[in-house]
């Protein structure tokens, strides 16, 4: 009962024309800028956050989480169209998303990402208007020799990922684990594997890697054969998916939700797991695993549902303890600090029209990226007639731009045409970069955990072992790794007994 | 010789004239941390306060990196018209040399000082239900090697990692330290109970020991914060030459004309004077300098200061 009338305070809050409006405002101008490419919800939340400044603090606050689901689903756009995804969570999106685009069902893709990323949100919403405070509980559970196994199971993850080869699959693996070593050493300050270049001493930003090995060299790629993509293309099909598309897609849709609110939840970033969960389970489960990474609507409608219940949840450390698990959400407790108003445990209890107003303007935020995007989808695809001549070289043009933005730093401009050229020798070597930029994203946080753990035991490994929730992730992640690696072993050996 | 003649008038001309209409396009402030952090967040008060009062706009650039010192070397190599600012704060001015062996610039001679914008108080907090009552308990049980205190921090040169190094060689204790990328993780292992403690901004924990999740034992300033008047100082709780402040200060490149040096610090000293500038950054726990504090001297000295206060601390500590 006490829930119903905190949302009717919430929604009572949401729905003020003034708020309402900001809401509407800021998912417009968050898709319009996260659709340049390389700009992703940090990017766009950084910049526009100036315009939230004049408002009152539960305003800016609605207004700033409409950037924030804007620009991801803007960030979704890119990653589907032209291959670019910004962020961690659109490049499981790219995979079969922009298969589907080459094929002529752009908006279809689209479409399915609207409407998943819309079910997902409202549920999500739901979640943590009921039991948002006691997931907390469970959230803190997590150390870092807990966080460490759950990162090993996502490792698992990346075999299960790949199209291919199991070997070449783990080979990027690798690779992506070895980059994510390059930068300043957290605990001794020293500089690692950086060349003396000062501006890796931060290490690789995640867009610049993303954006060369994926865009670029998908650029590249294009323009070695212009006639076979225009052709392709040019068949538009249906704007919309079908009855048959949303029978197909409401399993995974609904399992993506269930597992991107939880891991949301997770502190650390546990959220950027979530697409390639999703993407995995749905790809184990399908009856034609091998129409995955072809252009399989599962695959853009799993991850995307996935990515916005983790986008939502992620919001439950921030609202309960005033801790951000994100950068994303660091910068939302920045601008509420600009607005005096310092996030932490008293927040639902002292601002309860500011709490509960942020949770209803989730639903209708969600609500209003479906209402502005659906039409908009019209437009993106029309977009991908361009003649190819024009539209590189805008692309090109937006991307540096974009990246620019980042970090105001022009070297990640020439580092991102570094990737870009390194992507294209991986597409011509049959290399995949989707396992890479999971071993990239996975191996930072996973080094960190594992020193931490290390630390807290004083060296002692059994802490792995002693800590009963740590112990039974990395059964799991174990049990995974070898049931994906199993049939391609025996396969080959098979091979071998044949020749 | 006329001609000479001329353009030196000319010049003398111009140069009055651009003093007189500075600014006459937007200002950049380089704000070498990303965006919602607590530099950025005064960054952004105090920018608005100049923007209204010098009629153009103060515009904040994150260029964030290497603890800092990414963002002030490209603001130390600025043209040093006026138009390029930096917010430099107790890392990048204080601690830096120490920790960045081929660091571009030197803090105490490649900038001009504008003046101290404010001064965040530092916290020693622990987990909420970690076996010490008051400071003095607190300390015994660090001290204790048997006790294996636990203490977290965001990173090598972040705030929290140089004000806690500072309070563990003071008391020449030695703990368990695990590092963290930033204080958010950091602080979420200590609500969790994972580690003991660890020092950082007020501004990144008040809500925290306001809420009962952690628990604050002293705030090292000569005066009690009140944000939160219920927390001894160090020199009331028995720690009296534990003080140490993360400040932010004003900074622009060395050269920049001094009749726009002198006019950037007025309008500081005004901002620091004007009632909604000093409660917005009140509400976040700082402390705004006196009259004497605000002066480009005070700030040049301060900086000398710091430099020499934590080169053999940090320096120590690497050797570790």
């Amino acid at each position: 009962m006490e829930l119903l009338s905190n949302l009717a305070l919430g929604f009572a809050t949401a729905l003020s024309p003034m708020n309402l409006f900001l809401g509407f405002v800021g998912c417009l101008v968050g898709t319009l800028i996260g659709v340049l490419p390389g700009v992703g919800p940090i990017a766009t939340i950084a910049m526009l956050m100036p315009l939230t400044l004049k408002v009152d603090p539960t305003g800016a606050l609605i207004m700033l989480a409409g950037i924030y689901y804007g620009a991801q689903y803007g960030g979704s756009t890119t990653a589907i169209l032209v291959n670019m995804p910004g962020e961690v969570t659109a490049v499981v999106t790219a995979i079969d998303g922009h298969e589907m685009a080459k094929r002529g069902s752009a908006g279809r893709a689209l479409g399915i990402a609207a409407l998943g990323s819309f079910f997902a949100g409202s549920v999500a919403t739901l979640i943590i208007a009921a039991i948002g405070a006691p997931l907390t509980r469970l959230a803190l559970l997590f150390g870092p020799a807990e966080y460490f196994g759950l990162m090993v199971f996502g490792l698992g993850l990346a075999i299960v990922l790949a199209r291919g080869s199991v070997l070449k699959a783990l080979i990027m693996v690798v690779l992506g684990l070895l980059l994510s070593t390059v930068g300043t050493d957290l605990e001794t300050g020293q500089e690692r594997l950086t060349l003396g270049i000062p501006e890796l001493s931060d290490g690789v930003d995640f867009a610049v890697l993303a954006m060369g090995v994926f865009g670029i060299a998908e650029i590249l790629r294009n323009l070695e054969n212009p006639e076979s993509r225009n052709v392709a293309i040019a068949q538009i099909g249906r704007l919309l998916p079908s009855r048959e598309d949303l029978r197909r897609c409401f399993g995974p849709i609904v399992r993506a939700t269930g597992i991107g609110s939880v891991l949301g939840i997770l502190p650390g970033n546990g959220a950027v797991l979530g697409p390639f969960a999703s993407y995995a389970l749905e790809k184990k489960l399908a009856k034609d695993p091998s129409r995955f990474g072809r252009g399989a609507i599962e695959g853009v409608a799993g991850p995307e549902s996935a990515n916005n219940a983790g986008a939502q949840t992620s919001f439950i450390p921030l609202l309960t303890l005033g801790i951000p698990p994100n950068a994303v959400m660091a910068l939302m407790v920045g601008a509420m600090t600009i607005h005096g108003l310092i996030p932490g445990p008293q927040v639902m209890t002292k601002h309860p029209a500011l709490f509960w107003g942020m949770i209803a303007s989730m639903w209708i935020g969600n609500l209003l990226l479906l209402v502005i995007n659906l039409p908009l989808i019209g437009l993106w695809v029309r977009l991908l007639k361009v003649p190819y001549r024009l539209m590189f070289t805008t692309i090109l043009l937006f991307c540096a731009i974009g990246i620019y933005s980042i970090n105001n730093n022009p070297y990640d401009v020439y580092f991102t045409a570094f990737f870009g050229l390194a992507g294209y020798l991986f597409i011509k070597l049959g290399l995949e970069p989707a396992p890479m930029l999971l071993g990239f994203v996975l191996g930072r946080l996973m080094e960190e955990k594992l020193r931490q753990a290390l630390a807290l035991s004083e060296g002692s490994l059994m802490t792995f072992v002693e800590r009963p929730v740590a112990a039974a992730l990395l059964a799991i992640a174990a049990a995974v790794m070898l049931v994906a690696v199993l049939p391609a072993v025996s396969r080959s050996r098979q091979k071998a007994f044949q020749e | 010789m006329r001609r000479t003649i001329a353009v030196l008038v000319l010049s003398a001309f111009s140069s009055i004239a651009a003093a007189q209409a500075y600014p006459s396009r937007p200002v950049t402030i380089i704000v070498p941390f990303a965006a919602g952090g607590p530099t950025d967040i005064i960054a952004r008060i105090s920018g608005e306060y100049f923007s209204k009062t010098l009629g153009q706009q103060f515009v904040v650039e994150n260029v964030a990196g290497a603890g800092g010192t990414t963002g002030i070397t490209r603001g130390a190599q600025a043209k040093p018209d006026g138009y390029t600012i930096m917010m430099g704060h107790m890392g990048t001015h204080g601690a830096a040399p120490a920790l960045y062996a081929n660091l571009k610039y030197d803090p105490t001679k490649d900038f001009t000082p504008i003046g101290l914008v404010a001064g965040t108080p530092i916290l020693i907090v622990a987990r909420k239900d970690f076996p010490a009552a008051n400071l003095k308990d607190f300390v015994a049980r660090v001290k204790d090697p048997a006790a294996k205190v636990k203490q977290a921090h965001a990173g090598v040169g972040s705030v929290s990692f140089t004000t806690c190094t500072l309070l563990t060689s003071q008391l020449g204790a030695k703990s368990i330290v695990a590092a963290y990328r930033g204080t958010g993780p950091a602080l979420n292992d200590l609500v969790g109970g994972q580690v003991d403690y660890m020092c950082d901004q007020i501004v990144n924990l008040v809500e925290q020991v306001r809420g009962g999740a952690i628990k604050a034992y002293a705030i090292a300033t000569p005066e009690r914060s009140p944000a939160l008047p219920d927390v001894p100082t160090t020199k009331e709780a028995g720690l009296p030459d534990y003080q140490v402040s993360a400040w932010n200060a004003l900074f622009a490149p060395k050269g920049i004309p001094q009749d726009v040096a002198t006019k950037l610090n007025a309008t500081l000293v005004a901002a620091l004077d004007d009632a909604n500038t000093r409660k917005r950054l009140l509400e976040l726990g700082s402390v705004i300098p006196d009259k004497a504090g605000r002066s480009p001297q005070a700030l040049q000295k301060l900086v000398e200061s710091e430099v020499a206060r934590w080169n053999p601390i940090l320096k120590a500590y690497a050797q570790q």
